[in-house]
């Protein structure tokens, strides 16, 4: 059997003595005799390292790992530069808890506070916190801190992610907000629609940038009219579309959400992934969840501490706006490794690379017989009519093709990045079209 | 040690991406500036996050006796198995088909969880404990919905002990909290709970042990008064490691509970997070636990069909790497070890008390579970040194200190968990420590206040923090 312990039962015994307990019935003797469990648990018994571990490769050889991945809606496979994972593997920053103890903590506290500025810089705007589960709860916890006692209703761009609006309408069964979506129309949110739906009750309006379906929405005149209507703005961006796409700031969003996973985070079959969150200097107090801020020691050196604690539920209990504790800090010292890393040119050409792959690939998927199904701008993904989707993509995955996500009847979402090459979408498209002949 | 961003040079960067090779398209609408990300060369960075993690104190750095947070050694093997490339390039929409081995992953940890838990079914969509604490309240909140009595049974009771994620998930799912206030052994007042309990109770939440390292021998009659009530019972999974393998929530009488996987199942923590906090429940309580859930039927998965469940709480399937984790520690412990891991952890904290209570008075008498809780009150009247003062000493010890101030109904409280995974000598050591800490508070009270002397930084001024938040970096010359 497996162990961790290192006490010898020898010496087990002699702790047991030292605290005047004759055996381990004892040492329980609290715990009625009803629920002990007599026999121990109903598990297999235990094993070596070697055999644990080969049961995780088998169990891991069951998977397909696909070489050539077209598809994203919501989870990306971008490249991971090497120094991230050598970095985030460090046992340091691994094997240590929330920073409560500053003065042997500099380390995650700064690497901290240097992803809650690299966040702002990506958004333009003036805070953001430690992180959150990821970029469903993210928009979740951001719908919750916009309702005020007049202002309860949360609008959902029909945009976002299912997985967002599902898991935001789950969140809002709690606290009982209620929730409408906005429709689309060619591919983006509708202006009018929106504009109808607002009015003095509305507490939000959130919307994907780009959307679920790769358009890039209008997203200067959404906010202009959610603001004419006295709401707040919530825009879930794509953290590396903002390496070339307009800043939330710009498009006057007062706060800006998101799925962190394309960070340098692996796919890792949907977690753990990063919820980032930033908010303008207004809303700060309103974040939820660890924030690090900078101070001074007795001494007078620049330190940095867990800070606006007044906010959260260890201090606050259920006057506290949010329950978040443990976020996901290893996830944030990924995406602030992978982000300097890439420096403001790598993000650019990043995002340069994603935008004009999957217009190559739109091209050539459409001449091979796949056409698009909306006409508008879109960023790395794209909707197409799928004639034969089933056949098309079976054949794909015998190829080695994870092909684009099955979406209503008969379409396909298609993402391309900065990974794809053109031999290999040349190769999908001549596969598309040897199916569709 | 300067920030990243005060290393950054112009010009400088990695050699990352080769050229495109298809022709250039970009928005027409652009961002303004460029994010001011840090130009670096990667030896500078490389040299700047080993700096960071020498500034760091883990598990593998030294003793974390942390109460409540179970911050036992977390085993590199499950490293390896989260690295496997057959779990960590699979995409979370994948063909189920082509995921079987991530389905059975999460299929062999339940199994394993329910024998533990003694709950019927698991879902791993809560990303850490209080997640799993918000949905495992939407559950009893949609159990009373579908019974009609959704509007009428509006109250969480949650002991005056709880973590302070108690009340605030209860207020998170809609609920009013009723405080219940705890007896003078620590444990729940069995009549304050028969006098709060009501048409109008949901249920309660409960940590077994408790957070004063207890285990509440009235258990059976709690659970008893909550569900004669018509509530149901929630536990609070963040003690498990004190009885896993011993006793069972589902045997206690609790319907639904959520586990640390990065407490009690090895998992590191990772600065703060990414954990797993999976929520089980009775059988009668399955059809409400969070969609998409799978089931293999005649050899193959597919999506469970989930009419009445409460919906998604995250994305996808959770933090899956951690379930990995989590599965490759209950493989290697398995029947034997559970048990073995959570007696072990009782002893080693009952031993460190013992080698304590003459010298630092416990707040509450007779053998504790995992962890133990003293109050520093005496000593902070006689020598002005306080629990804080004992804390910051530790640092200088190379230990990191017990949770402080914590639970809030023991004054000057230091609450000290050291788990199974700590050799005796360890704890010989810590012990040791301790004691000479009260004895320079007795001699030398002046010295304490002053700690830690040798750590990275001396005592951060947090009120100015608070006061005049400084949140991120800006460059010299530019406004806030």
């Amino acid at each position: 059997m497996g162990s961790f312990v290192p006490n010898t039962p020898a010496q087990q015994e002699e702790m047991l003595r030292k605290v005047g307990c004759e055996g381990w019935r004892d040492l329980y003797r609290d715990v009625p005799e009803e629920v002990y469990l007599k026999e121990g648990p109903d598990l297999p018994p235990g094993m070596g390292e070697q055999q644990a571990l080969a049961h995780m490769e088998e169990l891991a050889d069951k998977n397909r790992v696909f070489p050539h991945i077209f598809r994203g809606a919501g989870a990306y496979a971008h490249y991971i530069p090497a120094i991230v994972g050598r970095v985030v593997r460090k046992e340091s920053f691994l094997t240590s808890y929330t920073p409560y103890q500053a003065e042997i903590s500099q380390g995650i506290l700064q690497a901290i506070f240097e992803y809650q500025t690299m966040i702002c810089e990506l958004t333009g705007l003036d805070v953001s916190n430690a992180s959150v589960y990821d970029g469903a709860t993210a928009a979740a916890e951001a719908a919750a801190l916009c309702a005020e006692r007049r202002r309860v209703r949360v609008l959902l761009s029909e945009g976002l992610p299912p997985q967002v609006i599902e898991t935001v309408r789950t969140y809002c069964f709690g606290s009982g907000l209620p929730v409408e979506t906005i429709p689309l129309t060619e591919g983006v949110t509708d202006l009018g629609a929106l504009e109808k739906a607002l009015g003095p009750d509305a507490a939000c309006f959130v919307m994907a940038q780009p959307n679920y379906y790769g358009m890039i929405e209008p997203a200067e005149e959404l906010g202009q009219l959610v603001h004419k209507a006295g709401a707040r703005y919530v825009m879930s961006c794509n953290p590396i579309s903002l390496g070339l796409l307009p800043t939330p700031a710009q498009c006057g969003a007062d706060l800006a959400v998101g799925e962190g996973q394309p960070l340098g985070m692996p796919l890792s079959w949907g977690g753990p992934y990063l919820g980032y969150m930033a908010a303008t200097a207004a809303m700060m107090r309103k974040l939820p969840g660890r924030i690090v801020g900078q101070t001074r020691d007795d001494k007078g050196e620049r330190a940095f501490v867990l800070t606006l604690q007044a906010r959260e539920q260890h201090i606050r209990r259920e006057k506290a706006g949010s329950n978040l504790c443990s976020n996901e800090a290893l996830c944030a010292l990924t995406a602030s490794v992978y982000l300097a890393a890439q420096g403001p040119e790598g993000l650019r050409q990043t995002a340069l690379q994603c935008c004009s792959k999957a217009h190559y690939l739109q091209k050539v998927l459409e001449e091979a017989g796949l056409e698009p199904v909306y006409q508008g701008e879109f960023f790395h993904e794209f909707l197409t009519r799928a004639p034969r989707r089933e056949a098309l993509l079976k054949r794909l995955e015998e190829e080695g093709y994870l092909g684009g996500l099955p979406v209503g009847e008969d379409q396909l979402l298609w993402c391309a990045t900065e990974k794809n090459t053109r031999e290999e979408m040349d190769r999908l498209a001549r596969l598309v079209k040897e199916v569709l002949a | 040690m300067k920030l990243l961003m005060e290393k950054s040079c112009e010009g400088r960067s990695l050699s990352l991406l080769g050229p495109c090779d298809v022709p250039l398209v970009q928005p027409s609408r652009t961002r303004e500036q460029p994010p001011r990300l840090p130009q670096l060369s990667e030896t500078e960075l490389s040299r700047h996050y080993s700096a960071l993690a020498r500034r760091a104190h883990g598990v593998n750095d030294g003793f974390y006796p942390l109460g409540s947070c179970t911050m036992k050694y977390n085993p590199a093997v499950n490293e390896e198995a989260a690295a496997l490339r057959g779990f960590t390039a699979v995409h979370p929409l994948q063909p189920l088909h082509t995921a079987a081995g991530c389905l059975e992953v999460l299929a062999e940890t339940e199994e394993r969880l329910c024998a533990v838990t003694g709950m019927d079914a698991f879902t791993f969509q809560p990303a850490a404990g209080a997640h799993g604490e918000f949905t495992g309240l939407l559950l009893l909140k949609a159990y009373h919905t579908h019974r009609g009595e959704g509007a009428v049974r509006n109250k969480i009771l949650v002991p005056d002990s709880a973590h302070g994620t108690n009340p605030a998930s209860a207020a998170m799912a809609g609920y009013q909290v009723v405080n219940l206030p705890s007896g003078p052994d620590g444990c729940v007042d069995l009549e304050a709970l028969r006098r709060a309990v009501g048409p109008d109770t949901a249920g309660l939440m409960l940590t077994n042990p408790n957070t004063v390292g207890l285990f509440d021998k009235n258990i059976l009659e709690i659970t008893r008064i909550v569900h004669e009530a018509g509530g149901l019972c929630y536990y609070d999974g963040a003690n498990l490691n004190a009885v896993m393998g011993v006793a069972r929530p589902g045997d206690m009488g609790f319907d639904v509970v959520h586990l640390n996987l990065h407490k009690t199942f090895s998992t590191p923590h990772g600065g703060g997070g990414p954990g797993s906090g999976p929520v089980g429940c009775k059988a009668f309580l399955e059809a409400y636990l969070p969609a998409p859930r799978f089931e293999k039927k005649d050899g193959e998965w597919r999506e469970k069909p989930c009419p009445e469940t409460i919906g998604r709480v995250r994305g996808f399937q959770g933090n899956f790497l951690v379930v990995v984790r989590a599965l490759t520690y209950l493989l290697m412990l398995g029947r034997e070890g559970v048990p073995e891991a959570a007696r072990n952890a009782v002893l080693n904290a009952n031993y460190m008390k013992a080698g304590l209570e003459d010298l630092y008075p416990m707040a509450y008498p007779g053998l504790c579970m995992h962890e133990f809780v003293m109050s520093l009150e005496k000593l902070k009247e006689e020598t002005g040194v306080t629990a804080l003062d004992v804390a910051k000493a530790l640092l200088d010890e190379g230990i990191h200190p017990p949770t402080m101030y914590f639970p809030l109904i023991v004054h000057e409280a230091l609450m000290v968990e050291p788990t199974e995974t700590e050799p005796k000598e360890t704890l010989d050591e810590a012990v040791e420590a301790l004691r000479a800490i009260y004895q320079k508070a007795k001699e030398d009270p002046a010295y304490l206040k002053a700690c830690p002397h040798h750590a990275q930084i001396g005592r951060p001024d947090e009120v100015n923090a608070a006061r005049h938040p400084v949140l991120r970096y800006r460059p010299e010359g530019e406004q806030g």
